[in-house]
């Protein structure tokens, strides 16, 4: 999941009786499956919860361009290379739907940003470790985007209208970082040395487990996904989109010819899903913390690129007030 | 960027059919909103014409003038073609 830990502030869940008359009618419209809408009267919790998580869901789609980013220019074709701009370009375009989203609660762009350049906003645990090889394009597309698509498909139904409607954009072009991601892989399997071939096993051993910490850690007993249940901000435990994940995935994994890095992944039969080996879990938090592979090198990236580009903004303002005055001159 | 001024996107998707809310930008100027609203917004040939405008120029009805504002016409049945019933001679009209 792209937003994997998020505060609700709840200790437990209010009964109906606890709630005021506007909290309580509040309820009875997410339970009827009507979108709240910018202009409705919402719960501070509620508001606050979801400008927490579209934040963090738009943060992740904005670093999430950065481990691309690096192979931008060692792409193997023009072809590669074009697809794969399209790709970053679209991941900024969704930073941007979701960053709009989440403006329509109130909240300030630039605020958000710069608590996430403080460190104290999150982004999906991911994007904090490296892409090493040509092969890690082709697993981040297919593995990554895979897990965001899980995620992100069941957030259509969330129950805030701009932040279902920005999830309903979003996964209509997902669907292409995925296969796009598959195809770099199925290539290099089917017409691939042996070392390319080596190169996407090593690419699904390191992003493997990882891509399953995305979907963040179990939460069906926590209160704070028990309330983001009842907001249907959240529709389905983490376990839940993780097991749904791993089903689909695996038979495409056997497709490639490649194996996981999980000795306990099996398919069961009784139960018809793949059972799968313990997640460790001290590395996710870890990586959450600030102390993955990555996570410096990451926030550095961004604020340079929002340092380095200051003067392209001031130059802009300075443009259109120029253009503003000899247009009142005129 | 906050410091620049908000614009609400719409978009015509195809001839003859109206502009549609997409969704909004910061720019520091319209025409720049434009390009962006473009970029933004039909990266895959989602539109054939593009609307920017300053979102602080919207005036829009509260949720509490829900009422207010639309309750009277639920009265109004006769507004409706539904209303009048014709005799099956009639044919359709």
């Amino acid at each position: 999941m792209y937003a994997q830990l998020v505060e609700t502030g709840a200790k437990r869940l209010k009964t109906k009786e606890e709630m005021s008359p506007e909290e309580r009618d509040f309820q009875e419209k997410v339970d009827a499956e009507t979108k709240i809408e910018p202009k409705n009267w919402m719960p501070e919790g509620y508001r606050k919860t979801l400008i927490r998580q579209i934040s963090q869901h738009a943060h992740s789609e904005v670093v999430g361009m950065l481990p691309e980013g690096n192979w931008v220019t060692r792409a193997p074709t023009l072809k590669r290379k074009l697809q794969l701009m399209a790709k970053i370009q679209d991941e900024a375009g969704h930073g941007l739907y979701l960053y709009s989203a989440m403006e329509t609660l109130g909240a300030d762009r630039d605020e958000e940003i710069e608590k996430l350049h403080q460190g104290k906003a999150k982004y999906s645990s991911i994007f904090n470790y490296p892409t090493l090889n040509w092969a890690d394009m082709g697993a981040v597309g297919w593995l990554v985007d895979g897990a965001a698509i899980v995620n992100q498909v069941v957030l259509q139904r969330t129950s805030y209208g701009p932040y279902s409607r920005a999830m309903i954009r979003i996964c209509k072009e997902e669907s292409f970082h995925q296969r796009q991601g598959y195809q770099i892989l199925l290539d290099m399997m089917r017409e691939g040395t042996e070392e390319q071939k080596a190169m996407v096993q090593d690419a699904i051993n390191r992003l493997w487990w990882p891509a399953l910490m995305m979907f963040g850690p179990h939460d069906d007993e926590s209160p704070n996904s028990q309330q983001s249940m009842a907001w249907k901000i959240k529709r389905k435990s983490n376990d839940e989109l993780r097991q749904m994940f791993i089903d689909q995935t695996v038979p495409q994994l056997e497709f490639l010819g490649c194996t996981a890095p999980d000795p306990d992944l099996k398919w069961n039969e009784e139960t018809g899903h793949y059972d799968f080996g313990e997640i460790n879990w001290q590395e996710f938090y870890d990586v959450l913390k600030g102390n993955g592979p990555c996570n410096r090198e990451r926030i550095k990236t961004r604020k340079n690129a929002i340092d380095e580009g200051a003067w392209v903004r001031e130059a802009a303002v300075a443009y259109a007030e120029k253009q503003k005055q000899r247009a009142q001159a005129a | 960027m906050s410091e620049w001024r908000l614009y609400e996107v719409f978009v015509r998707s195809k001839h003859g059919l109206n502009h549609k809310h997409v969704g909004s930008v910061h720019a520091a100027d319209a025409e720049m909103a434009m390009e962006n609203a473009r970029d933004l917004y039909t990266r895959r040939n989602e539109g054939v014409s593009i609307w920017v405008v300053p979102s602080d120029t919207i005036t829009a009805s509260a949720s509490d003038e829900k009422e207010v504002l639309f309750d009277p016409s639920e009265d109004k049945v006769y507004r409706h073609a539904s209303f009048y019933k014709l005799p099956d001679e009639v044919g359709h009209m």
